[in-house]
């Protein structure tokens, strides 16, 4: 691979290197440092250049795993369930479709306490068909109790992936976790990123000590029948553990921080100091909205860009702490719940409920299967979302960029 | 017994750290049917005893294979099989 090494300033020694990586290399990259021990996937648009690149690294001897070739995605995952439990670190991606017909096993994933990293670049659903970016996809596994978090840049596909391992290897949590990364606009976007030491990543992932692998010496018990009498407690005990894997998703970041010099939140902030108006976006488009917020500032309007790194669990906390102070949020979806609207300016809205003071939120939805949302989008975003905020909307549901 | 369980006491993934462990769970109050041996027609041939699908059926001292209503379900497998027809399928709440 083409590179140039450098130093990194960081004092640390470690001599990194900047390398041009497409979003979906950058995750296989991280995938192959991660050196995990299982792969299963079946390719799918936008997600194939993963998958592709894992089996390349599996057959030239850069990385030492079972790449496992199946029928569909309900295989794949169901694959890396079986080698989860038997303590293998596993790996699978996927998009769209695909993980609609993982779906049932998607939620067993969790349910079973198998800590699968999955890679999702977010694709549209069908029909019509579409293979381009949205986030749908995500939306429609965000109650199957996997751990969530979007990706912004080729950088982050990278560091997410990595610490998707070691947050959901620790005994603490034992979730699976899903990295979002946009179809298209960040899967196959050449970007530079920094690829660590491997001395580094070794010392920030352990291997996986997985407590309850399946061994004959030691029989046990995995995915016993739940009938009604003990159902409710299972999901209950699920809940509270779910929940409280946020402390180790932070201390993950942490210590990533610590280790890489990149530090990562559950809500990321972006000039909201004194904002009245802030912006709620997630993933790659993020990048284009922060463009439309510096020139907005440099005009001296008090706006703001949060996104939404943590999806689930959802952090409650600080997104409520990241909000203080605004007088409108204005939230963007790249997906419709039917008859409801957008689930994120649900969900938002929701989670302010019980806030006094709290912002105006107002929700428009675009960039469905993969429409484009230019600059000049956003700028409407933030125009449109104020008006709504001050005299209401007679519309059904506010839109961008849809004829 | 797993009924008085609470959410805390159970393992991550509702793990049973023990292999086997179905026989302490009382299925035979799933049962609408049970199996009545008539020991006048068993031949003692023990087909009832192979083919009963959850091992509730077992042999006995006296060399007869009798149901065990702690587990049989009352698939009635046991009677469609008896080659003597020494086994009757009686509603739960007859006899």
């Amino acid at each position: 691979m083409p590179c140039e090494s450098y130093n990194d300033g960081s004092g640390g020694g470690a001599m990194n290197q900047r390398v041009a990586l497409e979003g979906s290399h950058a995750v296989a990259e991280a995938v192959r440092m991660a050196d995990v021990d299982v792969i299963s996937a079946y390719p799918i648009t936008p997600q194939t250049h993963i998958p592709e690149r894992l089996a390349e690294m599996v057959a030239n001897g850069e990385l030492n795993a079972a790449y496992i070739p199946v029928e569909s995605e309900h295989s794949a995952l169901s694959t890396c369930l079986g080698a989860a439990a038997v303590g293998a670190r596993t790996f699978t991606a996927t998009a769209g479709q695909g993980l609609e017909l993982m779906h049932e096993v998607v939620y067993i994933a969790s349910s079973m306490r198998y800590p699968v990293v999955m890679a999702v670049c977010n694709r549209a659903l069908s029909a019509p068909l579409n293979v381009w970016g949205d986030h749908s996809d995500a939306m429609a596994v965000r109650d199957t109790g996997w751990i969530q978090v979007f990706c912004q840049n080729g950088q982050e596909a990278f560091d997410l992936t990595l610490w998707a391992f070691r947050v959901g290897e620790d005994p603490k949590v034992l979730f699976p976790v899903m990295v979002h990364l946009d179809g298209f606009t960040l899967s196959h976007v050449t970007e530079p990123v920094i690829l660590p030491e491997q001395s580094d990543v070794d010392r920030f992932l352990p291997k996986f000590q997985y407590p309850f692998a399946l061994d004959p010496d030691r029989p046990m018990t995995h995915g016993a029948f739940g009938p009604p009498d003990i159902y409710s407690e299972t999901k209950l005990a699920q809940e509270v553990a779910f929940r409280k894997s946020k402390e180790v998703i932070l201390r993950g970041w942490q210590e990533f921080g610590d280790i890489f010099h990149r530090y990562y939140r559950p809500v990321e902030e972006y000039k909201t100091e004194n904002a009245e108006t802030l912006l709620l976006t997630m993933g790659a488009f993020t990048e284009t909205a922060k463009v439309v917020i510096d020139e907005r500032k440099d005009k001296g309007e008090a706006v703001g860009l949060i996104s939404l790194r943590l999806w689930r669990p959802f952090p409650f906390e600080e997104f409520r702490q990241s909000v203080r102070g605004a007088k409108v949020l204005i939230v963007l979806d790249r997906c419709i719940s039917f008859g409801r609207g957008g689930p994120v300016f649900a969900e938002i809205r929701s989670a302010l409920y019980d806030e006094e003071p709290r912002p105006k939120v107002v929700g428009l939805i675009g960039g469905l299967g993969g429409r484009d949302l230019s600059e000049e989008d956003f700028d409407y975003i933030i125009t449109r979302g104020r008006e709504i905020a001050e005299k209401g909307s007679d519309r059904m549901l506010e839109t961008v960029n849809i004829r | 017994m797993v009924d008085k369980l609470s959410w805390k006491d159970l393992e991550v993934g509702n793990i049973i750290r023990a292999a086997g462990n179905a026989s302490i769970r009382k299925t035979g109050d799933w049962r609408t049917e049970k199996p009545i041996l008539d020991k006048e027609k068993c031949v003692k041939c023990a087909l009832c005893w192979i083919c009963c699908p959850d091992a509730a059926i077992k042999p006995s001292e006296s060399g007869y294979y009798e149901s065990d209503l702690y587990y049989c379900k009352g698939c009635g497998i046991c009677a469609s099989v008896c080659p003597a027809k020494a086994i009757t399928m009686v509603a739960e709440e007859e006899q």
